[in-house]
């Protein structure tokens, strides 16, 4: 089965987004490229908005997302909560 | 001719400061964690100051709250100088764009009588609060214990002082900057009856020892009232009473009330949470300032909103302080 993939750019921001990240889907794989995270899980992976702001301190849109995203693999189902990322 | 591009990989020797790396593992670190904990000198103190013989510089015992871990008590907001003064820049220059539209539009011309009244009277005096709560919060900088509760308690100060600036700012738009409803709010302050008793909890406030017990006083209990009583019934009054407009002028305050509620909140469940021994003191601390600032504030808040917005209010307040875990 493939994996569902997230590649986000390596800076201050995107470390609490991995750090949620981490902490809603403990089996994900984290590889740290050059300048970029690329995150893997196994069926799907889910970004939420309440553990990101629990992390980041502050309000934040799940669309804010989109700032430091590089990639992603997956079918998505975004809303105002989460982003979920699964292969049908 | 063919180019063959390759990525290098430079890895930084270290990850963060040796410090951060004690606390929180070694893999990079946020700004927040880099310039917040651990940064207070522990030891090795030369002399004890001769004003306190008793304690060192910094010293933990100048609260009778116990914490293994004073590093515990972190902001939620992760507020280190530069993240706090971009975030008080964007509201304050909300808080500008306001202050200016009203001014232009002239606003102020629209009041009734009895709004005016009430702005001069019994609004612009707690200008007087605001400083003793700039004060109370810097005293707890100067003898708080770990940084990263002695410097969100700078940045409170801060806040109070520009909230203590705002309030000003709408007498002078009401006076055409003269200045004769400050003085008008001074007299107010100094001689009015109902004004003496939060003028007397200030001044005792002011004189508080322990820090960690005007922490409980000013920030959670003192404006827990007024925030209710001020911010919100009054804001309600207002809108009841053709003014809209002023509320715009209280928004700066609307928005600090409900960003540092967060932290006040954090700080007060992980004190509670810690030990028995603390969540004594603080309900006991809790029970004897709510007291002391109902009697203090029942007249003021007659006057501004009516009979009822003081009981609201320590609802209000009784409910967040179980909900932090103090019953």
């Amino acid at each position: 089965m493939s994996k569902v993939y997230i590649a986000l750019q390596d800076n201050d921001v995107s470390r609490y987004i991995v750090e949620a990240i981490e902490e809603d889907n403990p089996s994900v794989t984290v590889n740290y490229m050059p300048a970029m995270i690329r995150i893997e899980n196994d069926h799907e992976l889910v970004v939420k908005r309440e553990t990101v702001e629990e992390k980041i301190g502050r309000d934040w849109d799940v669309q804010e997302l989109g700032l430091n995203l590089i990639t992603l693999g997956g079918n998505v189902d975004e809303d105002d909560e989460q982003l979920k990322l699964t292969w049908n | 001719m063919s180019h063959e591009i390759k990525t290098a990989t430079i890895k930084p020797i270290r990850n963060t400061y040796l410090t951060t790396e004690q606390r929180f593992g070694d893999k990079p670190a946020s700004r927040y964690q880099e310039a917040s904990f651990d940064i207070q000198s522990v030891e090795n103190f030369h002399y004890r100051p001769v004003w306190q013989p008793q304690f060192e510089i910094n010293d933990a015992n100048r609260t009778a709250i116990k914490m293994k871990d004073w590093y515990a008590l972190k902001d939620p907001r992760q507020f280190y100088y530069a993240t706090y003064v971009t975030h008080r820049a964007k509201l304050q220059e909300n808080a500008e764009n306001s202050y200016a539209f009203f001014e232009k539009r002239k606003l102020g011309t629209m009041l009734s009588d009895e709004v005016r009244d009430r702005l001069i009277n019994f609004v612009i005096p707690f200008r007087h609060l605001e400083q003793a709560a700039n004060l109370n919060n810097m005293y707890g900088t100067a003898y708080g214990y770990g940084t990263v509760m002695a410097q969100a308690m700078c940045f409170e100060a801060m806040d109070r002082l520009g909230i203590a600036q705002y309030l000003s700012r709408i007498g002078l738009i009401l006076d055409g900057n003269s200045g004769e409803s400050l003085d008008q709010a001074k007299q107010q302050w100094m001689q009015a009856p109902g004004w003496q008793g939060v003028r007397a909890l200030c001044e005792e406030m002011l004189v508080t020892e322990d820090w960690f017990e005007l922490f409980v006083a000013q920030n959670i209990v003192v404006d827990s009232l007024v925030g209710s009583v001020l911010y919100t019934q009054f804001d309600e009054w207002l809108t009841d009473h053709q003014a809209h407009d002023v509320t715009m002028l209280l928004e700066f305050m609307q928005e600090w009330k409900k960003d540092r509620t967060r932290w006040i909140d954090s700080v007060i469940k992980t004190v509670v949470r810690e030990s028995d021994h603390n969540k004594l003191l603080v309900a006991d601390w809790s029970t004897q300032w709510h007291e002391k600032a109902r009697a203090a504030l029942q007249p003021v808040a007659e006057k501004l909103v009516g009979n009822t917005a003081l009981d609201m209010a320590s609802e209000e307040l009784n409910k967040n302080l179980i909900k932090a875990g103090i019953n």
